[in-house]
């Protein structure tokens, strides 16, 4: 089987500090497929370098065969919380209706049917109530379904998430994952920086375990082992900072 | 003929509050105060260039070097070295500076100041007219008339991009939004209207009208239409009662209208329903709740089933004044009575603990 993305020879440094080095590695399609390791380990890093977010000093990611750039539309990315202004004058709504501008292009508002779609993902994310509600209103869990609601009325077919269990309530966790585990049947792919090493096997079927570099990659029953999570929790840590 | 001062008041006003709601979304309200002291440079450039004190040449070059201060201040903070605050105060000054040392090395025979090229007198405005389709207007209030018309198609052209790039520019990015060309676009209208507007109302006018509305407006609104909506409320509301104040008091125009601002800002900050007032008030409501609340649930525990104002004030470090407050209004709305100089629960104060503990999310008595 072709995998869906390709990740060949990554570098990334910040400030001539390497934090990805040699990272080969790839995702299959319609996996659910988990990134995790230690803190600084480059987790996030690597989806951005997916993204095009981060310019690599060397390496190619690929889509399908062809560079990233060219199917980015078909990404949709479900940030870190703290990564957007929460006070900004938006409601719910207006945040999972930006999930469709992906398909409007430039200049075109969305509409009716646009609209509708937003709704309908509030509704999957249990959101409905609150889609006139001001976005600094949301807890935390609240405020991270809005971001899932968003990404599905993108339509995407590829799911990056960072952190997405970071700091929620375990309803949200486990509408979270319901929710991944019935887009996966519908045939969408999702990469999950993930922290919780005890629910790993629980919620994923792949795994990448990063720390600077790929310490082990595959199905969770092969990967998954004692052996490569000791190495990149315990064993190399300390080494690199 | 004085009306028209008015007039010039609210278009600038409009022109900028529109622009200045992206600003502060963005984080970016000093800039204005960088780019209207900048703009010096590029009419000291442009007058080496052309010679010519007059020259339209100036105000081109003006707006250029606005734009040039956002890039730079972008460039310098972009290396994370610096934050972006302070990359605004040092690359404004750094301009400015060598606008300064231009004019004194070079042009010290010729009076070229700022107030040169731009008067910055809205008084004034009315002297200096056009002929527009048979009408004699001022100059400014043709300019800005224009500069208002670019400002509102630009917003509503690019709505949604303006939206999506200020909150999320990462999110924008991969949803093939370029947030770079937005931004430029909204720096050099930025730049552009700062310019005609120094002109036209002077500098301390210009950054007043950029930011306060807007902020003002910022503080009531939970949509990013209505923030725009409301910041031309202010923006034309500050323009009207600044110019009659100004004129029933005889005070400078620019100077009435700035502080109508800040009490306008001071009005909505201090008695909006989030406000400052509001919501001290609502702290001493819930906290005033809380304690009587934490009364009935001490009530409410098995081995306190009844207790004296001693065991009471002493458990929660009360004052006597604090416990008759709290105990008055608990007896007179019958949650708890009083028996043998002891206080218990009423049924209604019972019930009253059951709801506390679904609401705090505590756990039943047993």
């Amino acid at each position: 089987m072709t995998p869906l993305i390709t990740v060949k020879d990554l570098n990334v440094a910040y400030q001539e500090k390497p934090a990805l080095w040699h990272v080969n590695m790839s995702i299959q399609e319609n996996s659910r497929t988990a990134i995790v390791g230690p803190n600084g380990a480059g987790k996030s890093t690597l989806i951005k370098s997916i993204m095009k977010l981060i310019r690599p000093v060397s390496g190619k990611i690929e889509i399908e065969g062809r560079d990233a750039r060219h199917a980015l539309k078909r990404v949709a990315y479900v940030p870190q919380k703290g990564e957007v202004n929460w006070d900004f004058p938006a409601t719910v709504l207006d945040v999972v209706l930006m999930g469709r501008y992906v398909h409007k292009g430039w200049i075109k508002r969305p509409n009716r049917k646009d609209e509708s779609i937003a709704l309908s993902a509030l509704e999957t994310m249990k959101m409905e109530a609150f889609k006139n509600r001001q976005i600094s209103e949301l807890s935390g869990g609240q405020k991270q379904r809005v971001f899932i609601a968003r990404a599905i009325a993108q339509d995407a077919d590829i799911y990056i998430m960072d952190e997405p269990l970071q700091g929620i309530d375990i309803t949200t966790e486990k509408l979270i994952i319901g929710i991944m585990k019935q887009l996966q049947q519908e045939g969408k792919t999702f990469i999950v920086v993930h922290h919780h090493l005890d629910t790993v096997e629980e919620y994923f079927d792949h795994v990448v375990i990063l720390n600077k570099t790929v310490i082990a990659e595959g199905t969770i029953g092969s990967a998954w082992r004692k052996e490569n999570i000791n190495r990149a929790y315990y064993e190399m840590s300390g080494s690199h900072d | 003929m004085m009306v028209e001062v008015l007039f010039v008041l609210i278009v600038t006003a409009m022109a900028t509050s529109l622009l200045g709601v992206f600003l502060v979304l963005r984080g970016m309200a000093m800039v204005t105060d960088a780019i209207s002291h900048t703009i010096l440079l590029g009419i000291v450039l442009a007058f080496f260039i052309t010679n010519d004190i007059r020259s339209p040449w100036l105000i081109i070059a003006a707006s250029l070097v606005g734009v040039l201060t956002v890039y730079i201040i972008e460039l310098v903070s972009q290396t994370r070295l610096i934050r972006q605050d302070a990359a605004i105060g040092f690359v404004f000054t750094a301009l400015f500076a060598i606008a300064i040392i231009l004019v004194s090395k070079y042009a010290g025979d010729v009076h070229l100041d700022l107030d040169v090229v731009l008067m910055g007198e809205v008084i004034f405005a009315p002297f200096n007219r056009i002929e527009i389709l048979g009408f004699s207007i001022p100059n400014a209030l043709w300019q800005l008339s224009i500069i208002l018309l670019i400002n509102i198609a630009f917003v509503l052209l690019f709505y949604k991009e303006l939206k999506i790039t200020s909150f999320d520019p990462k999110f924008a990015y991969i949803a093939g939004f370029s947030a770079a060309f937005i931004h430029y676009a909204l720096m050099t209208l930025v730049s552009v209207t700062a310019v005609a507007a120094f002109d036209a109302v002077g500098s301390i006018l210009v950054i007043n009208f950029f930011v306060a509305p807007a902020l003002t407006a910022y503080l009531l609104v939970k949509r990013m239409g209505s923030m725009i909506m409301l910041s031309l409320f202010f923006a034309v509301l500050n323009s009207v009662a600044g110019y009659y104040t100004s004129f029933y008091f005889d005070l400078s125009v620019a100077g009435t209208t700035s502080f109508i601002a800040l009490i306008t800002f001071m009005i909505v900050f201090l008695f909006n329903s989030n406000g400052w007032v509001s919501s001290r008030i609502q702290k001493a409501r819930q906290k005033k709740q809380f304690n009587r609340a934490m009364i009935l649930m001490l009530l409410n525990e098995q081995s306190h089933e009844s207790l004296t104002q001693e065991e009471i004030m002493s458990h929660f470090n009360l004052t006597p004044k604090q416990f008759n407050r709290h105990i008055d209004h608990l007896l007179l709305n019958e949650y708890i009575e009083k028996q043998n100089k002891k206080y218990r629960l009423t049924p209604r104060g019972v019930e009253f603990t059951h709801y506390t503990r679904i609401k705090y999310e505590l756990p039943e008595m047993i």
